[in-house]
């Protein structure tokens, strides 16, 4: 009797956890086909949505790369300024990111590149979060190992890519799960840089349509907008799931 | 046999400057992208400024004038800290009960569960504060549970009464973090060695003594961090009001710390005035965390 009680409570308390999913999922689903052809007409949702898929990947693989390489650095060598760049990275790490805003836009409207994809793209592709995260997952790989891997002839790339990110898979899948869903669902930055509406991502284009009283009248279209902007996410989530749980866990134990 | 020394000289080389190869183009993105910045937003704290440019040395004018005598900023503060300490005074025991629910050795489906209650993490405050938007509207979800719940009832207007804006944002905040508090709880909690529950049990300790004396030392190094984490992130709230509200929402009772510098710096186009709002954000965040540090060493001294 006590399982049952316990099963029905969690139950309930699921089912009010995924109320707003369900409602979503219901209310995109009366959308008729004129619905669409009528709100739609001239709304490039599609390009919007492209433009999230190409920022996020772009950021995500970039920022993967560079973060675990400066991580391995960290891990794995001894060398002149070490421990002042590490006590740099804390201190930005400790500070809000918000408080960059007026220093970078000066810096991006400097260079040009306001309207462009460069300043979304180059400033994601830098996590301090991410190199201390790769650095701590890397002082695990064996110091004989690599070793012993240069005595055999293999050069120093190799030793990061071939040697040292296999065996730290898991953090890998963590962090592009991290790095993709920060970018995806990020915002303000785009939102302030970005001024074409044919470059939105998703989440601007959608703050936009939000606050337009015909979308707000017609809520099915911005709910199959939203659905689409959720579900890339839950996929990925899927895929990585084993690898991001386990990392969670880890981190929770450590810390 | 002549290529030897050369190669021998290639690994050499190699391995001197692996290093700083291999942090190239992370310092160069850093340097660029983070600290220059930085530096530049410190710098136009001290300015007065109309876009990019365009700027006038005032001193701490900025600052004296933003703690001193600007009222918009204070109803930030007051706003956003008003919202974090509610929100993290109902995440963590919400969450904590959830994952000791979860704990449960008589629960099937414990994965199943797991993700019902950690999905909503994956969904964007962006994506969040749209969808909320329609479930707080005159016909959306809750309004129509609590007339079903109630009966025939009038529809509460969420998004128009000002006193209904934090309790609006706190809902679809807490939907938002919760579950991920859960999961950390939640690996705590798993981590613990189920005997020596058993055996508390054979010592005759209550429910509540097993909780104060093997639960709640288990998860305090998560507790710890899930608070801090929460504090900084709550008080760096912006989109969640920003979209549900398109603004500041009714008598401003939706304006956020970072809502006002985002306001300032890219509405008004003061980045001047928008860089001591940020700066002076992080000296909040630095007094709010280093007072939480100290009261928690008291609470766990205190109590060792």
């Amino acid at each position: 009797m006590k399982t049952f009680a316990l099963h029905l409570l969690l139950i309930t308390l699921a089912t009010i956890f995924l109320a707003p999913i369900l409602w979503l999922i219901i209310t995109a689903c009366g959308a008729g086909s004129d619905d669409f052809s009528q709100l739609l007409h001239g709304q490039p949702i599609f390009r919007w949505l492209l433009n999230s898929i190409f920022l996020a990947s772009a950021q995500t693989v970039l920022v993967v790369i560079f973060s675990s390489m400066a991580g391995f650095a960290l891990a794995k060598y001894r060398f002149f300024g070490k421990r002042p760049l590490v006590l740099v990275m804390l201190v930005t790490m400790l500070l809000p990111p918000q408080v960059l805003l007026p220093g970078i836009y000066e810096l991006i409207f400097h260079l040009g590149w306001i309207n462009s994809y460069w300043a979304i793209v180059l400033p994601g592709a830098v996590s301090v979060f991410g190199a201390f995260l790769f650095r701590q997952a890397m002082l695990d790989v064996p110091d004989e190992l690599l070793q012993c891997a240069r005595l055999d002839g293999c050069g120093e790339l190799r030793l990061w890519w071939e040697i040292s990110l296999p065996l730290v898979r898991p953090m890998v899948a963590a962090f592009t799960l991290l790095s993709f869903l920060g970018a995806w669902n990020s915002f303000l930055w785009p939102q302030i840089v970005l001024q074409d509406e044919n470059k939105f991502p998703l989440t601007v284009a959608l703050n936009n349509l939000s606050g337009q009283s015909v979308y707000q009248q017609h809520p099915a279209v911005l709910m199959l907008a939203t659905l689409v902007g959720i579900l890339p996410v839950v996929v990925l989530f899927f895929a990585l799931q084993k690898d991001f749980i386990g990392s969670l866990k880890a981190g929770a134990i450590k810390g | 046999m002549s290529t030897q020394p050369s190669r021998d000289r290639l690994w050499t080389w190699q391995r001197r400057w692996a290093p700083g190869i291999f942090l190239l183009p992370f310092l160069v993105l850093l340097a660029f992208f983070i600290l220059y910045p930085l530096t530049q937003s410190l710098i136009l704290s001290f300015y007065k400024t109309a876009g990019p440019g365009h700027r006038v040395f005032v001193g701490l004018e900025n600052f004296r004038y933003l703690i001193g005598s600007d009222l918009a900023f204070d109803l930030a503060v007051i706003n956003t800290t008003a919202f974090t300490a509610l929100c993290l005074a109902i995440e963590i025991p919400l969450a904590l009960g959830l994952a000791m629910l979860l704990n449960s050795r008589r629960l099937r489906w414990r994965g199943l569960f797991r993700f019902a209650f950690f999905a909503s993490y994956l969904v964007g405050q962006v994506y969040a504060a749209v969808l909320f938007f329609q479930i707080f509207s005159e016909h959306g979800l809750i309004n129509r549970g609590i007339g079903f719940v109630a009966g025939h009832s009038t529809p509460i207007p969420w998004l128009r009464n000002p006193n209904l804006v934090l309790p609006g944002i706190l809902i679809a905040a807490l939907w938002l973090t919760t579950g991920y508090a859960m999961i950390y709880l939640l690996a705590a909690l798993q981590a613990v060695d189920r005997e020596l529950y058993d055996a508390a049990e054979v010592d005759g300790a209550g429910r509540w003594e097993s909780f104060w004396h093997i639960t709640l030392p288990a998860i305090r190094p998560v507790l710890s961090y899930l608070i801090l984490v929460g504090t900084i992130l709550g008080f760096q709230l912006f989109e969640l009001p920003y979209v549900l509200f398109q603004g500041p929402g009714p008598n401003g009772r939706g304006l956020t710390i970072v809502m006002y510098l985002f306001l300032m710096g890219f509405g008004t186009g003061d980045l001047g005035y928008a860089s001591a709002i940020g700066w002076t954000l992080v000296i909040i965040l630095l007094i709010v965390s280093l007072a939480q540090w100290r009261i928690w060493k008291f609470a766990v001294g205190g109590e060792a």
